[in-house]
């Protein structure tokens, strides 16, 4: 029982990482219908300038982390403007390449400026375990649980309430409409890939401070299971990313916990498939029917 | 048969001739190297699978993200046939590639009837999904070797060998692409309702062409196997996939030329690069961006490279001048 709690609590950990990645995948799909394969190396960049910040200077913890995102959000602009803006009215296939272009661009760069020997990430955040019961919990880890799930309400509330969350929603409803009621779409599409990469800095963090080694290659899997997350919950939105991040998280860290290690990523990937199947859309997609 | 077709088959088996000749007998007399002709090698298999791809991709305009699953399928299938079977009789290579590429089929089959209920985006999460299955069983079946690569596979792929499947593959699914059948399944790309509505079984082609590309992705893993010898499933991942799909956009969707180019261009060009070392991957990954930036429509478009048009537009310049 104790095993299953912490388990189970590993599994929520992991997950609103995977959630706050998968925001960034959801958002710009939603807005753009385009899959941004380089969302997972804004993660990778994230971490690299994290662990740079970490080492070289004296800076405390929230301050990196805080010039991270903010490296990241710059990062993440500047692709949207340079590579995938010029391509809007492009086939979709060929912006999806362009996203793998950049995706390879983001790695071997890194590669090249930091080598691609894997280097350890210093953790300096130093909290007490606390113990529920029998139970003891990390407090990174409920660190990880509250920052996410407080940053995702944050999210939730700026695209309901504000004017430019309204103009978000427009924009992904009907992109022509949006902007023929006078909304600027550049800079919505901007604004929608600078909270994305926002999000997936703050995640880079939290997901480096778990696993604490970073690698140029090190975004393709936690980005290949956030977007998976993204779609499990229902691409394009919100609230989908979170439920999709929460299960992918809570099925991995079980099936390593009592089945195998090895089997994880097979059973992350069976759920995608059998819900996919079952509900193209997603858990809480909505069903779109085509019209002749 | 008519003049005008005739010499169009007469100028496009002149053509094969030339390039057979120019490929094989220096095979013969060993005056490739090994590193040239494990260049030449890739380059041939990355053909067919690019090619194979551009079916799904590019005639059936479904984005598929597991092609290298497929060709993992094949490759291991084929192995196993060999080292329990057929031994290293390099006569016997034929029935162990069509036996690697009928397993693949079954696969494809298996995994087209239920993802080809979807369309778009989903259909590709849903292949890439599939693929990552596949890679995750192989690696967990002992038998085959699992994460400990599967070794003791006779080497009995050479440039012969390999060339003479590109010819049969390519043409096979060139003719394909001409036919009834061919047309039926670009009208699918076209609209799918309006082909629906004409009569055209489109559960089945989309369901045939998926098995059929899987097929010869799985002949590609076949020749694969029997070149490295070694096999390891993380070969198969979804990075390749990708390399693959890259090849059939850069080449132009539903061109074979175009996917035959891009496969020559894209497989020799990091070996070029290679007195670059450190920059080629950052070179090979802007000229993708730069590409799709500027001809987002591929090298070729859809349009195919031809022999005999070329030669045409050379007879017609030729007599302008006369």
């Amino acid at each position: 029982m104790d095993r299953l709690v912490s388990q189970l609590l590993n599994g929520l950990s992991i997950g609103s990482v995977y959630a706050l990645i998968a925001l960034g995948y959801t958002m710009v799909y939603g807005i753009v219908k385009l899959i941004n394969f380089a969302h997972g190396d804004v993660i990778m960049v994230g971490a690299y300038v994290a662990l740079m910040l970490l080492t070289n200077t004296a800076l405390p913890f929230p301050i990196a982390a805080a010039l991270t995102i903010a490296a990241c959000v710059v990062l993440g602009v500047t692709i949207e403007r340079v590579a995938y803006k010029p391509l809007r009215e492009s086939p979709r296939i060929s912006s999806l390449i362009t996203t793998i272009g950049v995706s390879f661009f983001l790695q071997n760069s890194i590669q090249m400026i930091y080598s691609p020997t894997p280097r350890p990430f210093p953790v300096r955040v130093n909290l007490p375990t606390l113990a529920l019961g029998p139970v003891r919990v990390s407090g990174l880890t409920l660190l990880t649980i509250s920052t996410s799930i407080i940053i995702m309400m944050l999210l939730e509330l700026f695209v309901r309430r504000t004017k430019m969350g309204k103009a978000m929603r427009a924009v992904s409803e009907d992109i022509s409409a949006a902007q023929l009621m006078g909304i600027n779409i550049n800079t919505t599409i901007s604004l929608t890939f600078a909270i994305g990469a926002a999000f997936a800095a703050l995640g880079a963090v939290l997901y480096s401070t778990a696993y604490p080694t970073v690698s140029p290659t090190m975004g393709s899997l936690p980005g290949l299971k956030a977007f998976i997350a993204a779609v499990l919950g229902g691409i394009g939105v919100l609230p989908g990313a979170m439920v999709g991040g929460f299960i992918m998280g809570v099925a991995e860290s079980l099936t390593k916990g009592y089945i195998s290690t090895q089997l994880a990523d097979a059973v992350v990937f069976g759920i995608l498939i059998i819900v996919l199947l079952v509900k193209p859309s997603g858990i809480l997609g909505k069903n779109v029917s085509e019209k002749v | 048969m008519d003049s005008g077709i005739r010499g169009k088959y007469l100028i496009n088996i002149a053509g094969l001739a030339v390039l057979s000749a120019a490929l094989i007998i220096p095979a013969h007399l060993k005056m490739i190297n090994n590193y040239y002709s494990g260049i030449i090698i890739s380059v041939l298999i990355n053909i067919i699978m690019a090619t194979s791809l551009n079916l799904v991709t590019g005639l059936l305009g479904h984005l598929a993200l597991g092609h290298s699953a497929f060709m993992g399928v094949g490759a291991y299938a084929a192995a196993m046939f060999s080292i329990h079977l057929s031994g290293s009789n390099p006569m016997l290579l034929p029935f162990t590639l069509i036996f690697g590429g009928l397993c693949a089929a079954v696969v494809g089959m298996m995994i087209g009837i239920p993802a080809l209920r979807l369309r778009g985006d989903y259909l590709a999460i849903i292949t890439l999904g599939f693929g990552e299955i596949v890679r995750i069983i192989i690696n967990n079946i002992p038998a085959l070797g699992g994460a400990r690569s599967l070794r003791g596979i006779p080497r009995l792929t050479s440039i012969p060998t390999a060339y003479v499947t590109v010819v049969v593959v390519v043409v096979l699914m060139y003719t394909i692409g001409r036919s009834r059948h061919g047309r039926a399944i670009l009208s699918i790309r076209e609209d799918e309702v309006a082909s629906v509505s004409s009569g055209i079984p489109v559960t089945y082609y989309k369901i045939f062409t998926f098995t059929l590309a899987a097929f010869f992705a799985g002949v590609a893993g076949g020749l694969y196997a029997h070149y490295v010898t070694i096999l390891n499933p993380n070969r198969f991942n979804f990075d390749r996939s990708i390399e693959y799909l890259v090849m059939v956009v850069l080449g132009g969707m539903g061109s074979i030329s175009g996917a035959i180019s891009a496969a020559i261009v894209l497989t020799i060009l990091p070996e070029v690069l290679r007195g670059l070392s450190n920059y080629r991957m950052l070179i090979y990954s802007l000229a993708l961006v730069l590409m799709m930036l500027f001809r987002p429509k591929g090298l070729l478009g859809t349009g195919e490279l031809s022999l005999s048009k070329l030669f045409r537009r050379r007879a017609n310049a030729v007599a302008r001048d006369i």
